[in-house]
């Protein structure tokens, strides 16, 4: 009688579940491509050559990025800055910059290795393609706009969140002052090991008037 | 014969064969949904409304699929095994009886494939039959995994078939004492359910052979390889069981099988135990063809709801072990089963000549 009474148990959980959720319950699926979950705050998206709120690149081509990787998939050129026209404030910048999606392990190493915090991660994943050699990003595909947002590959795929690639986590820590209203006042980026000790995520209004060139 | 006559049957058998085919588009999405609803999830919801053309979708894709003939294959069985599975698994619900009879220009029309005197034989063979196709199928394939998968469907069709005979063989012997003699035919064991036993409770075989209803559920739960019974196909150790080599059409032909066979056999309970088509048709309060169409909707109302009974055990048990699987079947089910036949046939020699010391 006991398989009776456990066979019956069973029935009433799966007979209770189907009542509840067909009476509104919350299902657990999330319709992924037209629901996004949210993603966590150092999620280990694809990367970012940020600029600094000038326009200037960050990114001054010494390759640090390239070595640490233990996957060797960054591959990096510098040249020299025209004096007249920079591209960086340094003496050289990325001139070639490339990273082959297919090889990086999203470790995060060449975040760290970078003195300038030129490369940075992004929360976005969505990389796939449909041959290898899309999968290799270039300098252009890399490199953040003006506006502050994250180059997409596809950007008239009805899929791609376009709002994703403006709240990019790169844009938040590289180009501090804050993108995100959500993080001012928060400290980002106590206890990573490496140099980089961040502020607090200043105010919108901060970050304003920061951005405004001088005596604008 | 006329050429009425036979443009009738033709009609019937053409009736049964798309009554199917829908049965199984609308089962395969109706067992996936629930399932999903009883996992808090969405189910397929993509394809049509609701969803409820996914399986038109992936009948589809599997007909446009090639389908691989492995090297080692027995290559005429590997090649007959889909068929002996599909064919069976039609021609069982043949002898059911979906409707009520009904006249028409002076003709009797069954509703129903073929009206056999020896019904539930023929049942118990069909259903024998598919298990040729499980274990041909497992042996042809040149592989280890469907090889197992035969092998195992061959010990538990033959177990959990004796089970089922024996359930069945109880119905029977009550069929008897309902009406004029024994009889084998579906449509006279649903016509011998009319009616009321006592009060509202409906004289239907489930009342008094309601063990031989558990034990006849169970066993068509085995015999069409359904979790938890479903060991001939267990994903997770043998792959796919016997249809691991088979792809494209020939695996979508085993899928449609195991399918009908789910509905057959949900049929075959419901006509056995539930009565059939009989229910209330309100004649004369509700226009004619309402209450023509009634027995059918009644009857398919009873096969949903055993097969909604098969979905809600397979969302619910995990599967078997082989020796529980056999455990189960010869030490449990059938000596139940013959326990039951003694029982009634007790019951029904004392209800006929009194008990016999008096």
């Amino acid at each position: 009688m006991g398989l009776v009474t456990e066979l019956l148990k069973g029935l009433r959980v799966t007979g209770w579940t189907m009542l509840k959720t067909i009476t509104g319950q919350e299902r657990y699926t999330t319709e992924y491509p037209h629901q996004m979950r949210d993603k966590p705050q150092r999620f280990h998206g694809r990367h970012v050559l940020n600029r600094y709120p000038d326009g200037m690149e960050k990114c001054i081509g010494c390759e640090l990025c390239a070595g640490a990787c233990p996957a060797d998939c960054i591959y990096v050129r510098g040249k020299e800055n025209d004096p007249e026209n920079p591209i960086s404030p340094g003496e050289r910048y990325g001139y070639v910059y490339e990273i082959n999606m297919l090889r990086c392990i999203f470790c995060g190493l060449c975040v760290e290795a970078c003195p300038t915090e030129a490369i940075t991660m992004t929360k976005l994943f969505e990389m796939s393609t449909t041959n290898r050699q899309d999968a290799i990003y270039t300098r252009e595909e890399l490199l953040m706009r003006e506006d502050g947002s994250v180059p997409h590959m596809f950007p008239d795929d009805e899929l791609a969140n376009q709002e994703d690639l403006l709240t990019a986590d790169g844009w938040l820590r590289a180009t501090a002052p804050s993108g995100v209203a959500a993080y001012e006042g928060v400290q980002m980026w106590q206890a990573t090991p490496g140099p980089a000790s961040w502020d607090p995520e200043p105010s919108q209004e901060d970050r304003d008037r920061r951005a405004e060139p001088e005596g604008g | 014969m006329s050429w009425a006559t036979w443009g009738i049957v033709l009609l019937r058998v053409v009736l049964v064969f798309a009554l199917l085919l829908v049965a199984t588009i609308i089962n395969v999405w109706a067992e996936r949904k629930i399932l999903a609803d009883m996992q808090s999830r969405i189910g397929p919801n993509r394809a049509g409304p609701w969803g409820i053309l996914q399986t038109v979708a992936d009948g589809l894709k599997l007909f446009f699929k090639e389908s691989v003939i492995p090297k080692k294959a027995e290559l005429g069985m590997y090649l007959l095994a889909p068929f002996l599975a599909v064919i069976p698994a039609f021609l069982i619900f043949m002898v059911v009886p979906f409707g009520a009879p009904f006249t028409i220009g002076g003709e009797e029309v069954v509703v129903q494939g073929a009206d056999l005197n020896i019904g539930l034989l023929f049942i118990l063979a069909m259903s024998s039959m598919a298990v040729y196709a499980v274990v041909l199928a497992g042996w042809s394939s040149g592989s280890k995994y469907p090889l197992i998968g035969g092998v195992r469907a061959t010990a538990q069709a033959i177990s959990y078939e004796a089970a089922m005979g024996l359930a069945m063989v109880a119905v029977v012997m009550w069929t008897a004492t309902r009406g004029e003699g024994g009889t084998l035919s579906l449509a006279e064991i649903v016509a011998r359910q009319d009616g009321n036993l006592f009060w509202i409770i409906p004289n239907w075989n489930i009342v008094p052979q309601i063990v031989a209803f558990v034990i006849f559920m169970i066993a068509i739960v085995a015999e069409t390889n359904r979790a938890p019974f479903d060991l001939v196909e267990a994903e997770q150790e043998i792959v796919g069981g016997f249809h691991t080599e088979y792809s494209g059409m020939r695996f979508a032909m085993f899928f449609l099988a195991e399918y009908v066979n789910i509905f057959s056999m949900s049929a075959i309970a419901a006509t056995l135990f539930l009565g059939g088509w009989n229910g209330p048709t309100w004649e004369g309060a509700l226009p004619a063809f309402v209450s023509a169409i009634l027995p059918t909707i009644w009857f398919l109302i009873k096969t949903y709801a055993v097969i909604f009974v098969f979905f809600w055990i397979r969302a619910t048990l995990p599967r078997l072990r082989y020796d529980q699987l056999m455990t189960l079947g010869w030490k449990r089910l059938i000596p139940v089963a013959l326990t039951w036949i003694v029982v009634s046939s007790v019951a029904i020699g004392v209800r006929q000549f009194g008990i016999p010391w008096s």
